[in-house]
């Protein structure tokens, strides 16, 4: 397939600059790979705006600075400066730590859209730990300074098991920080999470509570505020329809340039993924080898090949079907149809376990130290 | 001109001066060849009437002025339903108050 133009193909639509892997936070369950702390060599200024440019030409028009810590960059100003005037839909993804309210009047001018702050629980002892920094009443104050000058103001947390009791102050804190739009994101595990899925994977009854507690409340608050709900896919019958099919809509730029069809992809061993240093995003996104790879359906293996379900849910996710089977051409185990399907139950009678036993095991943190040791 | 949209019990008030939300986006995308409303998290598409309504929410406008302009620029009458049935959507989903 590689080398081949598909007609068929669907420009990118959304793209996630992930600016750095360096962050003054430690979450554990990160999206970043474990052996981020071994990636060198991030993109310049240049570069980044050159991949602005050609991805913007191609149709990507929803733009996500993210990392790590997007603020750690020094020219995030002249980035979002010249996605404005290329005309993206810009979002600063921040854990809100090193947020200035003279940074957020600089970005407002600088063209920024929106700003997403992460709060990792409505508890100040329990952010403080996850977060693996004391960070709790900056992060408050930085959604406020958001508010005040203007910004949509999307709050971010990330829900697993040490928290999900919280969630109906989890929501309580959106309303009272006046959030117009709240992710409730349960933990997807890839990267860190996936590390440490035994201490984070709730319980089916926890997520059962939870997300019952959320739509409740999503009714009270129509029109105010919107809550995105994501959901886990490790109750679930059947796989997400992953990145809305590989190579359709999602395109990431990794810090070094490395071009992702989703932020996880280069978990995936065998799959090469091309440099923006070696190649335009145009031919990224067209022959390269890796965003190919998965298109249409004829890589797939059954249960998925002979599917009605295939053209709606595309397999799955291959970093999933990775993940939990060791090749990522599998049915993601997340469908109930997948012959590896007990590889899910497995999971969540670890996890189970973990929290039941009186010892409960660590959590191991996203920090250069644990990266560089488990690599 | 034929617009589609869910049917919603909000109230519209045909005298209000409408806005377009000052925390969206209303674009021309060329390579799509279509107006989209952008929004945290999402691109709404949008057909060419519902962009000719939306233009014109531009705290100039009530529906009622909407309607009259409307039916002279596309030299048709009995668009009510449908022009009031988008801007109840909008204002539903955000997009105009």
């Amino acid at each position: 397939m590689a080398g081949s133009v598909n007609q068929t193909i669907t420009p990118p639509r959304w793209l996630l600059a992930e600016l750095t892997y360096s962050c003054p936070l430690q979450c554990p369950y990160c999206a970043n790979p474990i052996d981020f702390a071994s990636i060198k060599n991030e993109l310049g200024t240049e570069d980044w705006l050159r991949v602005l440019t050609e991805a913007r030409a191609m149709g990507a028009v929803q733009l996500g600075f993210s990392g790590g810590e997007p603020l750690t960059r020094q020219d995030l100003p002249v980035l979002v400066k010249h996605a404005r005037q290329l005309g993206y839909f810009s979002n600063l993804i921040t854990s809100g730590y090193g947020m200035t309210e003279a940074k957020i009047v600089e970005l407002k001018e600088a063209g920024l859209d929106h700003i997403q702050v992460s709060i990792q629980s409505p508890e100040k002892t329990l952010n403080d730990e996850l977060a693996g920094t004391e960070s709790f009443e900056h992060k408050k104050e930085v959604a406020r300074l958001v508010k005040k000058h203007g910004y949509p103001m999307v709050l971010c947390v990330v829900v697993h098991r040490k928290n999900i009791h919280q969630i109906r102050e989890i929501l309580e804190m959106a309303t009272e920080l006046g959030a117009d739009y709240l992710e409730v994101a349960n933990t997807q595990y890839y990267g860190w999470a996936h590390l440490n899925r035994d201490q984070l994977l709730p319980t089916k009854e926890q997520f059962e509570e939870a997300e019952a507690i959320t739509q409740a409340y999503k009714e009270t608050v129509k029109g105010k505020m919107k809550i995105y709900y994501v959901v886990p896919d490790f109750y679930e019958d059947r796989p997400k329809a992953c990145m809305n099919g590989w190579g359709t809509t999602f395109l990431t730029i990794a810090p070094d340039g490395a071009a992702l069809p989703c932020h996880s992809a280069r978990e995936l061993p065998g799959l090469v993924c091309p440099n923006v240093k070696d190649m335009s995003i145009y031919d990224i996104w067209h022959h390269s080898e890796a965003f190919n790879h998965f298109r249409g359906y004829e890589w797939m293996k059954e249960p998925c090949r002979s599917c009605p379900e295939k053209t709606k849910d595309f397999g799955g996710c291959h970093c999933q079907a990775y993940l939990l089977t060791g090749d990522m051409h599998n049915t993601d185990p997340a469908c109930s149809l997948s012959p590896d399907r007990e590889r899910v139950y497995e999971a969540i009678f670890k996890a189970r376990n973990d929290s039941e036993s009186g010892n409960v095991k660590p959590l191991v943190f996203r920090n250069p130290k644990n990266s560089k040791m488990l690599a | 001109m034929k617009i589609q949209h869910e049917s919603v019990n909000m109230a519209l008030d045909p005298t209000k001066i409408l806005n377009f939300s000052p925390a969206l986006r209303l674009q021309w995308e060329e390579t799509q060849k279509k107006h989209v409303i952008l929004y945290p998290e999402g691109i709404v598409e949008l057909n060419v009437p519902s962009t000719e309504i939306l233009k014109l929410c531009d705290g100039e406008h009530n529906a009622e002025q909407i309607l009259v302009e409307l039916e002279a620029k596309f030299n048709q009458t009995g668009l009510k339903n449908d022009i009031y049935g988008f801007l109840e959507v909008a204002i539903e989903n955000g997009w105009i108050s």
